[in-house]
């Protein structure tokens, strides 16, 4: 799924245009497999597969594997619809610089829940 | 020819807690006066399906008004030297006001999200000068699950924090138009609006103490709630209504948290049964 990511939203455009000003890398936990997702300018540049050693990331967005499958089913289950859904369940932790991750809220939401099309 | 709605918009005067305020309210429709309370952060356009209804309008005389500092009603004169806030105590004067000054006579008040919660504390305080009330994604209390300051903040822009917060209420399952529609309402509201209605809802207007004294022998209560909101969730809403006898709880399938503008032919489907009842009691 993670290993994806770029294909399915750099290929759409309604996703890429809400973070057009991102420039960053921030973690992605899939219970325990990390990911290091890097933006450019809306684009996902690359996504790298843990583990890592005393990598930087701006943000970090951590859930266990059950609930992101939960998340991307489609369509998914109420309560498991939206990231903020996991959040109100205490099913995902949000660390690092949360200005930021607020900044791109819209654009994170429409990325995490990108995978989604490969379930149809 | 363009096609002309029925809605009909207008500015009233008034006054609200002592101040002068210029409020924005649009209305269609003669007959029992409904009174339409939009979400925290959103304004009256919310109501645009119920205001076209044309079932509804041969009964109804439907009014949604802009809360002070929403939509096209201004903020006070010296608004930018203050933080705005809503409280329990000021959203409910300014409901029976807006009521009283537009001549509405024991209105049945329906309100969403804030306005669901508000409804509680109007059926424990006015409840024999309206006729019934309606609560949508009603709950008695949300407690803080994130940050509302986020949203007011120089180096977030509000208008997209606050448009991603509200898709993310919405149902997977809503058409995309009208998701995305409700959606720009939240990206257009002002700085700290939303934060400022949210107060109300995290923070002040804890009712869950009061509301078993709530006597829907006196004014009907119905709570409607989208099987998808997770901010006033079902559970939420069941175990408010399980300390008021009689309120009517109806669950609605594949909604979310803004069931009259995500979804309005499918939310049109649970009303207009709720309206007939009050109508014929």
């Amino acid at each position: 799924m993670i290993e994806r990511l770029p294909e399915l939203v750099n290929g759409d455009p309604a996703i890429v245009r809400w973070g057009r000003e991102m420039h960053e890398t921030f973690m992605l936990e899939v219970g325990e497999t990390q990911y290091l997702v890097t933006v450019r300018a809306g684009r996902i540049e690359r996504v790298e597969k843990g583990p890592f050693v005393m990598r930087a990331w701006r943000f970090a967005i951590r859930a266990k594997r059950e609930c992101w499958e939960q998340f991307w089913r489609s369509p998914p289950a109420p309560g498991w619809h939206d990231l903020f859904a996991l959040l109100r369940r205490g099913d995902v932790k949000f660390e690092g610089d949360q200005r930021v991750l607020m900044a791109y809220l819209l654009y994170l939401k429409l990325l995490l829940q990108a995978p989604r099309s490969l379930s149809r | 020819m363009a096609t002309i709605e029925p809605i009909v918009g207008r500015y009233a005067h008034l006054s609200l807690g002592g101040r002068a305020h210029r409020i924005y309210y649009e209305e269609a429709g003669a007959g029992i006066p409904l009174l339409c309370l939009h979400t925290a952060g959103s304004d009256g356009r919310q109501w645009r399906a119920v205001l076209n209804d044309a079932e509804i309008l041969r009964h109804w005389r439907v009014i949604a008004f802009d809360m002070p500092w929403h939509g096209k009603s201004s903020p006070p004169e010296g608004w930018q030297c203050e933080d705005y806030r809503l409280t329990t105590q000021s959203y409910t004067s300014m409901i029976m006001a807006i009521a009283r000054e537009l001549g509405l006579e024991r209105p049945v008040v329906m309100g969403c999200s804030i306005g669901g919660r508000i409804v509680l504390n109007l059926a424990l305080r006015h409840a024999r000068e309206l006729r019934a009330l309606i609560g949508l994604q009603s709950a008695a209390y949300v407690e803080r699950y994130y940050d509302p300051s986020w949203m007011d903040h120089a180096e977030v822009h509000g208008g997209r924090a606050a448009g991603g917060l509200a898709y993310g209420l919405m149902s997977p399952l809503s058409p995309e138009e009208h998701k995305w529609e409700t959606a720009w309402h939240y990206m257009q509201g002002g700085p700290g609006v939303f934060s400022g209605d949210l107060y109300f809802y995290q923070v002040e207007g804890d009712i869950r103490g009061r509301i078993g004294a709530i006597d829907t022998r006196i004014c009907p209560l119905y709570m409607l709630t989208g099987e998808y909101d997770y901010s006033a969730s079902p559970r939420d809403t069941e175990a408010a209504a399980a300390k008021i006898p009689g309120a009517k709880v109806m669950i609605m399938k594949g909604l979310g948290h803004f069931p009259m503008s995500e979804n309005p032919e499918a939310f049109l489907g649970y009303l207009r049964p709720v309206l007939d009842e009050i109508r014929r009691r």
